[in-house]
């Protein structure tokens, strides 16, 4: 996996070794991989698990890139981003059960549609709701850490019961269409074609990421609010706009992320958000809280470390991630590029 | 007396010392006047929770740092003494053995988080220790050999507390004089202590210290208090009571499971309880953790009849369905700390003229 288009990460003057551009956390997943070859011995098998991993981590990095967004940005610490993780799949549910036709159309172009849809109402709901919920919920407590936690995960009770409201408390299958079933083989590894579609899709999450964060004058605006939120204000740009569009596009990120692990998961319970949740929080405390490639690089290492330990100590799994961001954190206390100051 | 036993943290509000006088008295007389089991199981697990809750009001309430592996440790104590009469048969050095097994794993663990993730940063804690104790769940469930898995273990307890052990014969007014009785008073006389015990803490200088970091890190900082030794060393206080709770839990039901322990619904209840019940004072876990009680016995059935009043209106029976109580309990928790962060002990406390 080539992470070459690494954003150029904005250097902190309180840091002071900090490079401009600092290679050695990109080479931490081939390093891993490799470092999982002699522990599995059999290279097919080393290669089905290590595709799968990366397809994992692309997932698991949709839906945290929304979250480091609005943590770098908003120095708001969302408990409550797995709601809009569960809104999405759900969403998703509902969509392929009224596009029933198209999800079980012979027609390859007309089942991408249905999961497109599926994707984009997944992404406008998210959003919407993502806007009621930083007006609700959050404006009121920003600067308050304590505040926000608590706050946030009330919110997360109170959505994790609205869904089941309107969904029932009850498991909901989320079969991909036919398209996307089935696996593609690579000499004798293999790799199941929904996650290379997977992939794809996180590989344009993060390029228009890292396009509008580092070409535009948005992503100008998010970076000068990062470093510095008054001088951004005081020059006439109204931050709190900038705010909630960071808020309802990082809300968005979360519910079409909820699609691709509904999908992958291929059923959706409405606790699907609090599970995932501890998973994300490891990947962007791993990749330094606000930094877009540093929470790639994070869901990678975790996605490949979940295949691995899957594979070779199953109990050991959850505790493989904690270790890794312990080492990690050991390493480099920020994250591998710590972006927010705070 | 009084005023030196609750370390003069008096509760300064006259209703609210009716209500906790009044409380006090039910649960020490609850044997007697509620003989049922079911209402016996109620005033212990009341009990429990209190001190449970008291415990993690040490780390929010007054060091203002969140954890959420507070039922890691609660976990721990019951699993200490599951596993080591389990192994051990049931005899009181295998209790006892257990609980200060387990009071130690949680002292050196709760060390360990604290100082890895204080030192770094204090909000990576929350983050953390919501990690650490989803993994420890799943441990807990996937080492099945010794902790029962997903079915947990029952074991059996020193003979004295068995319920049929009659330690008087006679029967007035359907009272058994019991083993059960016996663990029921062994968990009151605990918790009255170790409740006491954390009012000395957080009246104690050590707990003015604390106070003064939740306030303003800074300032303490530059006061010369170390802030991440006073919050380390808070974290692990708060870890060994809550493992004391843990240990009272498995003498209560002499059955421990990862759903009873470990499971995140208990700490989210935890949560809402201190922050209903009022943050930042050692009476707001009582006065919470009856609500909490009462509210989890009784808004369902309140529920229930308003559901039934608003069939035909589309949505609001859903909404208003007694398996959705926690919604309606969340809904008070995001107002509870919106509107009154002290919660309901703090506004008692505040009406005082």
């Amino acid at each position: 996996m080539s992470t070459s288009t690494t954003a150029p990460t904005p250097a902190t003057p309180a840091v002071p070794p900090a490079p401009k551009r600092d290679w050695i956390p990109v080479l931490l997943v081939p390093a891993l991989a490799l470092l999982g070859l002699p522990f599995i011995a059999d290279v097919p098998v080393w290669l089905t698990l290590t595709l799968a991993g990366l397809a994992m981590g692309m997932i698991i990095f949709i839906i945290a890139s929304g979250l480091t967004l609005v943590f770098g940005l908003m120095d708001v610490l969302n408990f409550g981003h797995g709601v809009f993780i569960a809104l999405g799949a759900f969403v998703a549910t509902t969509v392929f059960a009224l596009l029933g036709g198209w999800v079980k159309s012979p027609d390859a172009i007309t089942q991408l549609a249905a999961v497109f849809a599926a994707m984009l109402a997944a992404m406008l709901l998210a959003g919407a709701i993502g806007l009621v919920f930083e007006r609700l919920l959050v404006r009121p407590v920003y600067g308050l850490h304590l505040k926000q936690i608590l706050i946030t995960m009330g919110g997360m009770i109170i959505g994790e019961e609205l869904i089941k409201v309107f969904w029932g408390a009850h498991q909901v299958p989320l079969e991909p269409p036919m398209i996307l079933r089935g696996s593609l083989s690579i000499g004798e590894a293999g790799i199941e074609t929904y996650r290379i579609f997977a992939t794809v899709i996180g590989l344009v999450v993060f390029a228009a990421l890292v396009w509008v964060l580092s070409r535009t004058k948005i992503g100008l605006l998010i970076r000068a609010g990062v470093e510095n939120g008054e001088m951004v204000e005081s020059l006439g740009y109204r931050i709190r706009r900038l705010f909630v569009a960071v808020f309802v596009a990082g809300s968005a990120l979360a519910g079409l992320g909820g699609v691709l692990w509904g999908l992958y998961q291929q059923n959706v319970i409405p606790q699907i958000g609090s599970q995932v949740n501890i998973l994300i929080f490891i990947v962007i405390i791993i990749g330094g809280l606000g930094s877009i490639s540093g929470a790639l690089i994070g869901a990678l290492l975790v996605g490949l470390l979940a295949n691995y330990a899957g594979f070779l100590a199953p109990k050991a799994a959850l505790f493989s991630n904690i270790a890794l961001m312990v080492i990690i954190l050991v390493w480099r206390p920020g994250g591998l590029y710590p972006v927010a100051k705070r | 007396m009084i005023s030196r036993l609750l370390s003069h943290d008096l509760p300064n509000s006259r209703i609210l010392a009716f209500i906790l006088g009044a409380l006090f008295l039910a649960l020490l007389f609850a044997p007697f006047w509620v003989p049922s089991i079911k209402a016996l199981n109620l005033a212990a697990k009341v009990l429990i929770f209190i001190l449970l809750v008291a415990s993690f009001d040490l780390l929010l309430g007054y060091t203002g740092i969140v954890s959420f592996a507070h039922t890691m440790f609660f976990g721990i104590g019951a699993y200490g003494v599951a596993i080591a009469t389990n192994a051990w048969g049931p005899s009181w050095s295998a209790v006892i053995t257990g609980a200060l097994a387990a009071l130690g794993l949680s002292a050196v663990l709760a060390l360990a988080i604290a100082l890895f993730s204080l030192r770094v940063r204090a909000i990576f804690f929350a983050m953390i220790t919501l990690a650490m104790a989803a993994a420890f769940q799943t441990l807990a469930s996937q080492l099945s050999d010794i902790t029962g898995g997903e079915d947990g273990l029952n074991f059996r307890l020193p003979e004295l507390l068995n319920p049929s052990t009659v330690w008087w014969e006679g029967n007035p007014f359907g009272i058994n004089f019991n083993g059960k009785m016996l663990t029921y008073y062994l968990i009151f006389v605990a918790v009255l202590l170790l409740f006491l015990a954390l009012l000395r803490i957080v009246n104690s200088p050590f707990g003015s210290v604390l106070k003064a970091i939740r306030e303003n890190e800074f300032r303490a900082e530059a006061l010369g208090y170390r802030v991440v030794h006073f919050r380390a060393l808070s974290s692990v206080l708060s870890a060994l009571f809550a493992t004391a709770a843990g240990v009272l839990l498995a003498l209560w039901l002499r059955y421990n499971g990862p759903d009873t322990s470990l499971s995140f619904e208990i700490m989210l209840d935890i949560l809402l309880i201190l922050v209903i019940g009022g943050m930042g004072s050692m009476y707001g876990s009582i006065i919470g953790t009856v609500i909490f009680i009462l509210a989890q016995g009784y808004l369902q059935d309140l529920l229930r009849m308003a559901s039934g009043l608003a069939k035909g209106i589309p949505f609001l029976p859903a909404l208003l369905s007694p398996d959705r109580w926690l919604l309606w309990l969340g809904l008070m928790f995001v107002l509870a700390v919106y509107f009154f962060p002290q919660g309901i002990v703090g506004k008692l406390r505040e009406k005082k003229p």
